[in-house]
């Protein structure tokens, strides 16, 4: 046994909105950049859809994930090892910018700049790939909320039960599904990588690529089935979700998790057998998948795994963590939460838990009580179009596991529907789906009321790890490769050479920045003039600093009274070099 | 009769062209490494991509192969082989001409698709064009070297085995010969010069992704694992960061 922590996240659909605020917030946080402009680390598909990039899903179209070969081993979809080198001149299964979407911006200029006209200017949309004029066609949540369009005709989940399928209009359902990175187990993404510039993280299992090390091969795009890792066009490496591993090592939610509106994601550690992947991920058929990945975690609980996770070099506090994890009681003790299409055998490590709402809806449009216990267990059994599509999801079309769930969700609606209108509680009713009483509340506490740091169970990183971490300013500050003065980009196109780390500015430079009145601080060689204080007229010394210039103390006007004289102030007093 | 000329076109500027060769991929390294990939432009186009990729790389992939045989093998081994000078030549020039051919038209439909592409013309740099522009000149001189002199002769029979080669394995052996690069047809002068001065320009253009072949790719395990301590023993601790002895298992 080899005990590996997984940071891992649930989502409950039945409270996702389709608000996109995750999406939004994330962008700001991590794609908002040139070169990723089409890249969402996280997007919401409104569910039957497409998805995005379009029919990713499809996988004898792009070949991704995991397959047994002949053997009954496990192998790559899109091949050997071999045949990914020899394919890797021209990637062939990798989707077109047309296949997420062409993005673009608007001329908004022409808004102020137009002449006097009849009519009101227009912005036009602007490619932001070719820079030119454009017909908007596609984006990546064009089909949203259009839960009964032609579109879906193209969803390749929808193709799997479309026999029994009839888009007509009073049949149709529909459900949001929020996506990031699976953050695997046994990831697809990390194994298609030529440069093994992917890696997992030991500690926490988060599956990052190292820009340093990633050569462009474009081999993960394919690699990875949900399509979650994007190809940055400007600077020619691979890109994808980071679990936002600055906030999760200091013990905060991603920024997805933070802003939530429904606050319907759940994050925790997950303990898993690192030695047992590999045999998980490789059994005979597909339905057995689901069971297979649940046996390849860890009871915290249990003292031999605990022993175990010590020996492995957890730290306690880790343990601890998870045993209070909401994602083991939601994978594991209520077994609610499901993983999002096993069947690629990535051992995926962010689950859902499938929505009720569909069932409920169509409960509800009968005129019966959509929370009588017995309305909705029959619903479940007869309504095969939602549950069905459920399962393609999220068992690989086993539909028991999901009727399952979906029994428990509503025995759970059902029974404290009767307490909180001041009745008792029928025992049946948790009885009836294999559940106490008090499992039952419980587990309702957790779904419907858990509060920020019930939902949020997140360790923090460790002081004693904190020298190995990155861009922490325990070296000397000048010590990073290209030392002072190598930012900037380099000569060989956009984003080569190094930037400057985040530490070399310290915090007190930057509130020495921020607080001076000066353009300039001029203390420092190679000073650079802080454009925020900047005017804009004139050009203030230090704005375009030549080779070798000396600090000029007497041109620099730095007369506020708490700061003194220039010579005696706040630089005067710190140590130089 | 070895004039300084010589010794300058066929000493002095190999030996500068290799040191800014190797330095300049060490400095490059060094400096440089989120710079250093393929900077592909799949992303924009793929349809004349995928027949012009595989055409290039895998041409020239042979030229290379090509050249380590001419240059490399000195002509005595393969005489001891008992290969003979006719057999020699038509391989040489049979298998030459066809990957000479499988690049160039490559590298045309390449250049073709990177004008031609709005969004691949414009995430073209400078630096890309001059590399182009030497690169298409070195591979179109070295294809009429093998069609012109080799196969038609059209400069008299000249054996560049006998010729360029010992030129070459010279600079690295220290055994200098420039007289034989300046007795040397014109067009075996130029593509040498050619290839000498993209040798220079190398380490500055998107040429250094030939170095990252991930050839190790086949060995290693499929799922690679960092850790940020040496916990599971990934990586070893930094210099004066080693754990004390008590707490260490």
């Amino acid at each position: 046994m080899r005990v590996m922590a997984q940071m891992s996240m649930v989502l409950n659909l039945d409270k996702c909105i389709g608000c996109h605020t995750c999406s939004v917030t994330c962008k700001q946080a991590w794609t908002n950049r040139s070169g990723t402009e089409y890249v969402w680390f996280n997007n919401v598909e409104t569910r039957p859809g497409q998805g995005y990039p379009r029919t990713y899903e499809d996988q004898e179209r792009w070949q991704g994930g995991w397959t047994l070969n002949k053997r009954g081993r496990l192998q790559l979809k899109a091949g050997s090892r071999l045949k990914n080198l020899a394919t890797i001149f021209s990637s062939p299964k990798m989707p077109s910018i047309q296949d997420y979407y062409e993005p673009w911006t608007y001329d908004y200029e022409i808004l102020t700049t137009a002449p006097l006209q009849q009519h009101t200017p227009v912005a036009r949309p602007k490619s932001l790939i070719s820079g030119k004029d454009m017909k908007i066609t596609w984006s990546a949540n064009w089909d949203d909320d259009l839960g009964g369009s032609e579109h879906l005709s193209a969803d390749p989940v929808l193709a799997k039960v479309s026999d029994k399928v009839k888009l007509a209009y009073e049949q149709t359902f529909m459900f949001y599904l929020p996506r990031i990175c699976e953050h695997c187990l046994n990831p697809a993404c990390a194994a298609s990588c030529p440069s093994g510039a992917i890696y997992k993280r030991a500690e926490d299992g988060i599956v990052l690529v190292d820009q340093d090390k990633c050569r462009g091969w474009r081999k993960c795009v394919t690699g990875c089935p949900y399509k979650k890792v994007y190809f940055n066009h400007k600077t020619g490496k691979a890109e994808k979700c980071t679990f936002c591993f600055p906030r999760v090592e200091v013990g905060l939610p991603t920024v997805c998790a933070e802003t939530c509106v429904g606050r319907l994601r759940y994050i925790g550690l997950m303990l898993y057998d690192a030695d047992a992947v590999l045999e998980a991920a490789s059994v005979a058929t597909d339905h057995e998948l689901l069971e297979s990945q649940r046996g390849v975690f860890l009871d915290p609980f249990d003292p031999s795994v605990i022993r175990e996770a010590e020996r492995a070099g957890i730290p306690r506090d880790w343990i601890d963590a998870a045993q209070r994890s909401p994602v083991w009681a939601l994978i594991n003790t209520y077994k609610v939460a499901l993983p999002l299409h096993p069947e690629y055998r990535t051992m995926p490590m962010v689950w859902y838990i499938p929505p009720l709402s569909p069932v409920v809806d169509v409960v509800q449009e009968t005129g019966e009580d959509a929370e009588a216990a017995g309305n909705l267990f029959a619903a479940i059994d007869t309504l095969r179009i939602p549950v069905e599509y459920l399962a393609e999801l999220f068992t690989s079309g086993d539909t028991a596991p999901v009727t399952a769930v979906l029994k428990k969700l509503a025995a759970m609606r059902s029974y404290m529907r009767d307490i909180n209108m001041g009745r008792d509680g029928d025992p049946s009713i948790p009885a009836a789906v294999g559940m106490t009483t008090h499992e039952m509340e419980a587990m309702f506490r957790l779904l419907a009321i858990a509060k920020y740091d019930e939902r949020y169970v997140i360790p923090s990183a460790h002081a004693e790890q904190a020298h190995n971490l990155e861009e922490l300013a325990t070296e000397c500050s000048l010590d990073y490769e290209g030392g002072p003065g190598m930012g900037g980009s380099g000569p060989f196109g956009e984003g080569s050479g190094t930037g400057t780390p985040l530490a070399v500015e310290s915090f007190r430079t930057l509130k020495e920045r921020q607080t001076s009145d000066t353009a300039t601080d001029l203390n420092e060689p190679g000073a650079r003039v802080n454009l925020l204080n900047w005017d804009g007229r004139g050009t203030p010394p230090g704005l375009f600093p030549g080779p070798g210039d000396p600090p000029d103390h007497s041109e620099s006007d730095r007369g506020t009274p708490d700061r003194g004289t220039p010579d005696s102030g706040a630089h005067g007093t710190e140590p130089k070099p | 009769m070895t004039t300084s000329l010589d010794v300058v076109l066929w000493v002095v500027i190999p030996y500068v062209c290799l040191v800014v060769f190797i330095g300049g991929h060490v400095w490059r390294y060094t400096y440089d490494k989120f710079g250093w990939t393929t900077r592909s432009s799949q992303l924009y186009e793929s349809r004349l991509l995928r027949w012009g990729s595989p055409l290039f790389h895998f041409g020239i992939l042979a030229v290379f192969a090509g050249h380590v045989i001419g240059l490399a093998i000195p002509k005595s081994w393969t005489d001891a082989v008992g290969i003979s000078e006719t057999a020699y030549h038509v391989v040489a020039v049979g298998t030459g001409l066809l990957a000479g051919l499988a690049t160039l038209v490559g590298m045309t439909l390449l250049i073709y698709r990177r004008r031609t592409t709005g969004p691949v013309f414009s995430a073209t740099t400078r630096m890309d064009k001059a590399m182009y522009l030497l690169l298409a000149t070195v591979i179109m001189l070295g294809l009429w070297n093998t069609v012109g002199s080799s196969l038609l002769s059209l400069s008299g029979e000249y054996n560049y085995r006998e010729g360029v080669s010992l030129w070459f394995r010279g600079i690295f052996t220290f055994q200098l010969h420039p007289e034989l690069m300046a007795a040397a047809p014109l067009s075996f002068q130029a593509h040498g010069m050619a290839a000498m001065a993209i040798f220079a320009l190398w380490p500055f253009t998107r040429l250094v992704h030939v170095f990252s072949a991930p050839l190790f790719y086949l060995w290693r395990p499929y799922v690679v694992y960092r850790a940020k301590s040496d916990r599971f023993g990934a990586r070893a601790a930094r210099p004066g960061w080693d754990r004390s002895e008590q707490t260490r298992r």
